[in-house]
């Protein structure tokens, strides 16, 4: 057993404690690597078959790398993909900055989400290196009927123990990813031969090292063109991974600010 | 590369966010970026930066320089990977101390060079070895403001060796530190040319990755897939190796199967190693579900009726002897009772009181008693760790010390005999019911509609084609429970008979549907053992008022008029189930949507 199979083993731990303990279950696709692998761990996990449905929350303004790459995997696959899609940028708070509404359409298509398919848990793909409020999360994380995230006071989790039910209206938001990093991700996307988007790939010195909606997500300078090429690059990189994703950075505390009201 | 996490924990204000955090920048951790974005975010707000800002990531962390939940930070030195965990120290927050330390391979305990071992200090030199941490390397922090002193220093190292020898964490070094400067952090400080052993990192780097001792089989089964006619028992191995063609024992059913085949998406086959997450399936069919453990046959774990725990209780609302809580062990749910406390660990004096509750954070020796068989290794095995679940929540957790009485099991029916026997085979029913067997025990208050909801299922089940069957319980006190009056010891016969009927209808492949009263836990939970894997309790829950405005049957008048005696929710207690299969609300929920919600349930726990 080495690193890989041992983030590997857990993960599949819990992708199964999830399945056996809370219905209706479901899980969030962003398209991007981290949930693309979590993807492939499930069908590890179940055994070539997931069994619950998989959605992406649509702002209908992800790149068509991201839908084409998508349609293509839902084939593949043979996944259970419900469409999300988030309501409309109108209808969300017109003071907000173009990310800050980005991120309160997704929030609310969430919600919207939670509520059709009457799901008492959602599986994510976070992981704990990405920001700072996620190093915080747990593995199994109540959220209230409103989606909202007491992260103040939290459920213990010792020795894989979770807490696996909630009261009614509430959910629980479950990372099996959490504990991975972000180059594990790419080292086991690598060996396992996982698909994943072609804009993670350098073209004309610029690449996008976490995918976001295209108004709001700016690629960085880079000439990693390959797998092998990435994974060198992030060995040696000091810069934060969603430093191109503008909503984290419109105040201090914006990431904080938009977990605790019921973002991933 | 593997990671070698390190739990950081300390009394609340001895300075270990900004000793990680130090650690880390010295490391040349931190992204471009971070630093200047937190000195320009302290300078809006007028205040000087602290290097902890860059670990509390919560505005009112930052706001009160306090730490609310533990973090986890990666970095890497020259020889390896390291996951830090900075848990917080605060007594009240000893539960997020638990859930970052059960994860570490050691510990570095921050101890304030002005203050001294502090009673944080003490509760985690008992806790670091309670959830597998066996050595520590304690960092004498703020040596600054004790003047650099070498007899400080090496008179709270003595104190922190009687501590950790008293609580059995081994101490791997002591290094005095200015944490805030830099001192014997990343680096040797000048300022301490008296001290001669390892800086921090120094001293984290010493540490090695012990060899796990070998651990004998064992696979808790963590669920059964049905794929194409196969079951699959799925799990991740403790221990051992699992191979195709081997005799694996379960317990606590002391069935003996073959593995036929291992299972693995998208490639079968290979043998499992220890750690691994596989599946596999039997040479033939045996009663094995989640939560039971398969071990090798001559290295089974105890099976227990009542065992020697220590325990940390985390809970706001005490744990009273005498109640009942759900003991998770390995993927293995049973109830259990809290016996009796044997004593709780004085945080001073390391003494043991008695007592007849727990307080939250008590650490305390106890007995626990299982209402089904419990399966445990003793500690410091890994199928010695458990949580305990009250209602939804981990209100806490412990480990085995020894087994105080064994418990035999008795057998419904023999595998070999089943094996050998041309006779009709459990898969056989299955095959051409569409469906397994199934126990479905509705409990309530008389008046809750437990009768009603099952007729209503049976009823739907029935028109799809399924083999289902109402066991009611004033039918039962009819015929079979006859004889038996209403005092518990009654009471819980009544249980058992219906439990044991029921379970003969769900081996004979049938959705066996128990309308019963059921008032008390143990009564449930002997009716569960007679069909353990195949067993949903669901409660039908109505408000005692309720009940008696419906009083169908007039039996509330008559027993507030006294005429009817130990009538339950009047004159005799009913005990909530503390963790049922489901809950069905019948005093706000109409009967369409609890039928609905059942059979759902019943549905998809008879296909799996």
């Amino acid at each position: 057993m080495d690193h890989l199979d041992q983030l590997e083993a857990r993960s599949i731990f819990i992708l199964r404690e999830a399945y056996r303990r809370i219905r209706p279950l479901g899980m969030l696709w962003s398209i991007g690597k981290d949930s693309t692998a979590l993807l492939w761990l499930a069908r590890k996990a179940f055994v070539g078959r997931i069994p619950f449905p998989v959605s992406l929350l649509d702002t209908e303004m992800e790149f068509p790398e991201v839908y084409a790459f998508r349609d293509d995997l839902i084939a593949a696959w043979d996944l259970d993909y419900r469409n999300a899609l988030c309501p409309p940028e109108s209808a969300v708070d017109q003071t907000l900055a173009p990310a800050g509404r980005a991120a309160a359409r997704k929030t609310e298509g969430l919600k919207a989400l939670i509520a059709r398919e009457k799901w008492r848990g959602v599986i994510l793909g976070i992981r704990r290196d990405e920001q700072a409020t996620r190093a915080k999360d747990r593995i199994f994380s109540p959220r209230a009927a409103d989606g909202s995230w007491n992260f103040a006071d939290q459920p213990p989790e010792f020795w894989d123990y979770y807490q696996t039910d909630v009261p009614d209206g509430a959910h629980l938001r479950i990372h099996p990813l959490l504990h991975w990093t972000e180059i594990d991700i790419w080292r086991y996307t690598r060996r396992e031969n996982i698909p994943y988007c072609s804009l993670y790939l350098a073209q004309n010195g610029k690449r996008y090292r976490s995918l976001g909606e295209k108004n709001i997500t700016l690629p960085i300078d880079s000439d990693a063109a390959t797998i092998d090429a990435i994974i060198a690059e992030l060995a040696s990189t000091s810069a934060p991974e969603r430093a191109g994703r503008t909503m984290d950075h419109e105040s201090e505390d914006a990431f904080e600010r938009l977990r605790q009201g019921g973002y991933m | 590369m593997r990671t070698f996490p390190v739990v950081f924990t300390g009394h609340v204000d001895h300075g270990k966010s900004t000793l990680v955090s130090r650690l880390l920048l010295d490391t040349g951790y931190f992204p471009d970026g971070r630093l200047a974005e937190l000195e320009a975010a302290a300078q809006r707000r007028g205040v000087p930066l602290e290097i902890s800002f860059l670990l509390d990531s919560f505005q009112v962390e930052r706001d009160q320089a306090v730490t609310i939940d533990a973090t986890r930070i990666w970095f890497t030195s020259a020889t390896r990977q390291y996951a830090i965990i900075d848990a917080p120290g605060h007594r009240e927050f000893v539960r997020h101390m638990v859930s970052g330390a059960a994860d570490a391979l050691a510990a570095v305990v921050v101890v304030d060079a002005v203050e001294g071992v502090g009673e944080q200090t003490r509760r985690h030199a008992l806790l670091l070895p309670l959830v597998g941490v066996t050595r520590a390397v304690v960092a004498i922090n703020k040596m600054d403001a004790v003047g650099f002193d070498a007899a400080r220093y090496r008179q709270i190292a003595d104190d922190v060796r009687a501590v950790f020898s008293q609580t059995g964490l081994e101490l791997s070094a002591a290094v005095p530190t200015v944490a805030r400067d830099g001192d014997n952090v990343a680096t040797r400080s000048l300022r301490m040319n008296w001290y001669t052993g390892p800086f921090l990192l120094e001293a984290l780097e010493a540490l090695d990755e012990r060899a796990a001792v070998r651990a004998p089989l064992r696979f808790p089964v963590h669920d059964v897939y049905r794929r194409e006619d196969e079951r699959i028992l799925v799990g991740n191995l403790d221990g051992g190796r699992v191979s195709a063609g081997m005799t694996l024992f379960f317990s606590p059913t002391r069935d003996r199967a073959r593995v036929s085949r291992i299972v693995r998406f998208p490639e079968s086959g290979q043998p499992a190693e220890a750690g691994e997450a596989f599946g596999f399936t039997l040479d033939h069919p045996i009663f094995v579900g989640p939560g039971d453990i398969a071990s090798e046959p001559n290295e089974a774990p105890h099976v227990a009726e009542s065992i020697d725990a220590t325990i940390f209780w985390l809970d706001r609302a005490p744990l009273d002897v005498g109640e009942h809580v759900r003991m998770r062990c390995g993927t293995r749910d049973v109830t259990v009772v809290l016996d009796a406390i044997r004593g709780v660990i004085d945080i001073e004096t390391f003494d043991e009181a008695a007592a007849m509750m727990l307080q939250r954070n008590d650490i305390a020796r106890v007995t626990l008693r299982g209402l089904q068989p419990l399966v445990v290794d003793t500690h410091p095995a890994k199928l010695a760790r458990f949580a305990l679940y009250r209602g939804d929540a981990v209100g806490g957790g412990g480990i085995v010390r020894a087994v105080v009485t064994e418990r035999g099991v008795k057998r419904r029916s023999s595998p070999e005999v089943e094996s050998r026997a041309p006779g009709v085979r459990a898969a056989d029913r299955v095959r051409r019911n569409h469906h397994r067997g199934l126990v479905v025990w509705l409990t309530g208050l008389p008046g809750a509609g437990k009768s009603t909801l099952a007729a209503h299922v049976e009823a739907a089940l029935f028109a799809d084609g399924w083999s289902t069957y109402v066991l009611d319980g004033d039918t039962l006190r009819g015929g079979l429970n006859g004889d038996l009056g209403f005092l518990p010891p009654d009471r819980l016969e009544s249980a058992r008979r219906a439990g044991e009927v029921a379970a003969l209808f769900a081996d004979a492949g049938s959705i066996a549907l128990v309308a019963q009263v059921s008032p008390l836990i143990e009564g449930r939970a002997l009716a569960r053992t007679a069909a353990p894997h195949a067993f949903l309790e669901i409660y039908v829950r109505a408000d005692l008022a309720t009940c008696e405005a419906r009083d169908t049957k007039g039996q509330y008048r008559r027993a507030r008029d006294g005429a009817i005696e130990n009538f339950t929710g009047i004159s005799a207690p009913y005990e909530e189930p503390p963790s049922p299969d489901l809950i069905i609300d019948t005093t706000h929920t109409d009967i369409q949507t609890c039928t609905r919600k059942l059979l759902s349930l019943v549905r998809a726990a008879a296909r799996s």
